[in-house]
């Protein structure tokens, strides 16, 4: 067990004076406004909620939360089961290992606006090898939503499968061979041997990769921006950046917030349950995760 | 487990998939205009560094990239220097307030930045500091520190507390015990936090651009400004593109094994 001392605050002060100032700060303006009318000579009037039930009452506001959510759905649809397949089908030793890790992490490292920038330059119609190869079929993202919404989603999965397969082949690896020599001496299927022994370990990783993919497409912004310029389809965060009314900007980012406040909590909860875990214990529990 | 004899397949599509697009991005960048706008070319036909050359000989390219890795850097070395005690603080005691903190970190982290763009532009406009690398550093302080402190907490959390208690015993302050002996014991992890730091401070672009104005223009506020402009230079646009991939690439290397428990904040 971790001793009790409260002088450890010390240690923790400067972290919360910065955060505090990054962070509480900015959120007080944001309530601060979300409250007020503003008027054109500066002028601040109380009113109360009525920002907050004009964004609830707002159908753009709705139209793009339900888009958004859509979005994380159908990403999560596709990231996860093919970061899992690809995850198991990585080589597990040899010099397969590194190259397979280092070209799959590249994606995530490359600036979010290049990841657009590079999706544009590869669907536009007119320059583009993926768009001059699609023209024929009609393809073009920047005439047709549905093939904008195409373009997104697979510009989505381009970018974060790998920290899903990353995840999900972390989580395989540190499954002890003892396990696979049980199922075989069982005379285990393949299935069976997915399904029972390496699904169940990788629930913990795979709940961090859900909820991990599913605020970050939720609070996506700069990918589509780049690509489409805040033209269909709009997500919840250009919603919020194309709002001008102060007081309604300022009520949509303190609902938008508290919606993502929910979510953090889960996961938390999911973060820390195995935390001061001896790892025996870990061990002796068996197959669940 | 044994695998099929055909499971490579699967990663090398994949590989396959990812590689596409950035290839399309590196051939364009060797491209002329004509070529991009007018001929289809899977190959450059005439390979051509003149891209290259207006980046590299045009101050204002030059000065977009030394704005980027000078508020990075920035960025990373004031997270790391205040999550360094933090961390340690949450891996070996328990306070008053020590879980909510905790948690209310991982909100931070969290954050979506549209929601923070604009209160950030009107706080460090009032200190006089927006338009500066600090205004940048700081503001990216929101969700690196948090990530710092988790990733640090997690590997910190991996070393012995004996260690601590015998290094006591022997005589050493907190100080000279924190930076002589723990800070070489937990030194892959200082570099995966200061990895992450780096590159969640290099990728992120809304807030970047929203303190920004003249004198510290990011490098993908310029792209942006190019990108939406008619008359594109697409060739020139392609290579600055390219060449914001390098510095990932060289890191990558190094934190390889590690990347799946940074993404996780330190929980893999």
């Amino acid at each position: 067990m971790k001793p009790v001392n409260h002088k450890a605050w010390f240690l923790v002060a400067p972290v919360l004076l910065l955060v505090a100032i990054s962070a509480i700060i900015p959120l007080m303006t944001v309530v601060n406004y979300s409250v007020q009318y503003v008027g054109s000579t500066g002028r601040f009037a109380w009113v109360g909620d009525e920002w907050y039930r004009e964004v609830l009452h707002s159908e753009k506001f709705w139209n793009a939360l339900w888009r958004n959510l859509v979005f994380s759905g159908v990403i999560l649809a596709i990231q996860i089961p093919l970061g899992v397949l690809i995850a198991l089908n990585m080589p597990r030793k040899g010099w397969g290992v590194p190259t397979c890790l280092v070209l799959m992490a590249l994606p995530l490292l490359i600036p979010w606006y290049v990841v657009g920038m590079i999706w544009q330059m590869f669907g536009r119609v007119d320059i583009g090898l993926m768009g001059v190869m699609l023209r024929d079929f009609g393809y073009n993202y920047e005439g047709d939503p549905m093939d904008a919404w195409f373009t997104l989603i697979l510009m989505d999965v381009w970018h974060w499968t790998s920290l899903v397969a990353l995840l999900a082949y972390a989580g395989l690896v540190s499954i002890p061979d003892a396990y696979y020599q049980a199922a075989r001496i069982d005379g285990a299927s393949k299935w069976a041997v997915f399904r029972f022994i390496q699904l169940p370990r990788l629930g913990r990783v795979l709940t961090i990769a859900i909820l991990l993919r599913f605020m970050d497409s939720f609070m996506i912004f700069t990918e589509p921006f780049a690509v489409i310029a805040g033209g269909d389809p709009v997500f919840l965060s250009t919603e919020l950046k194309q709002t001008v009314e102060l007081g309604k900007k300022a009520a949509m980012s303190i609902i938008y917030f508290l919606i993502i406040l929910a979510v953090s909590w889960v996961f938390y909860a999911v973060m820390t349950r195995n935390d001061g875990e001896p790892t025996s214990a870990d061990k002796a529990r068996g197959g669940g995760a | 487990m044994k695998q099929s004899r055909f499971a490579w397949i699967v990663p090398a599509l994949y590989i396959l998939f990812l590689m596409t697009p950035i290839y399309w991005l590196v051939a364009m960048s060797f491209k002329t205009n004509v070529e991009i706008t007018t001929r289809f070319t899977l190959l450059p036909e005439a390979l051509t560094l003149d891209n290259y050359a207006k980046v590299f000989g045009d101050e204002r390219w030059r000065s977009v990239f030394a704005n980027s890795l000078m508020y990075v850097s920035l960025n990373t070395l004031i997270s790391l220097a205040v999550a360094l005690p933090a961390a340690y603080a949450f891996s070996r005691y328990k306070f008053f307030g020590d879980k909510h903190l905790f948690f209310w970190l991982l909100t931070n982290r969290m954050a979506p930045a549209a929601v923070f763009a604009l209160p950030f532009f009107q706080l460090y406009y009032k200190f006089g500091l927006f338009d500066t690398h600090i205004a940048v550093a700081l503001a990216h302080c929101l969700f690196n520190v948090p990530l710092a402190v988790w990733i640090l907490e997690g590997f910190m959390s991996g070393v012995p507390r004996e260690i601590d208690e015998t290094a006591y015993v022997d005589g050493h302050s907190f100080p000279s015990f924190f930076t002589r002996i723990f800070m070489p014991l937990i030194a892959s992890g200082i570099g995966v936090a200061a990895f992450f730091c780096f590159m969640f401070s290099w990728v992120e672009y809304l807030i970047a651009d929203a303190l920004s104005r003249n004198a510290v223009v990011p490098i993908t506020t310029r792209l942006q400004a190019l990108s939406q402009a008619s008359g594109t230079d697409w060739g020139v646009l392609a290579a600055a593109g390219s060449l914001t991939l390098i510095p990932g690439a060289i890191v990558i290397w190094f934190v390889r094994n590690y990347i799946a428990k940074g993404f996780a904040l330190g929980r893999v």
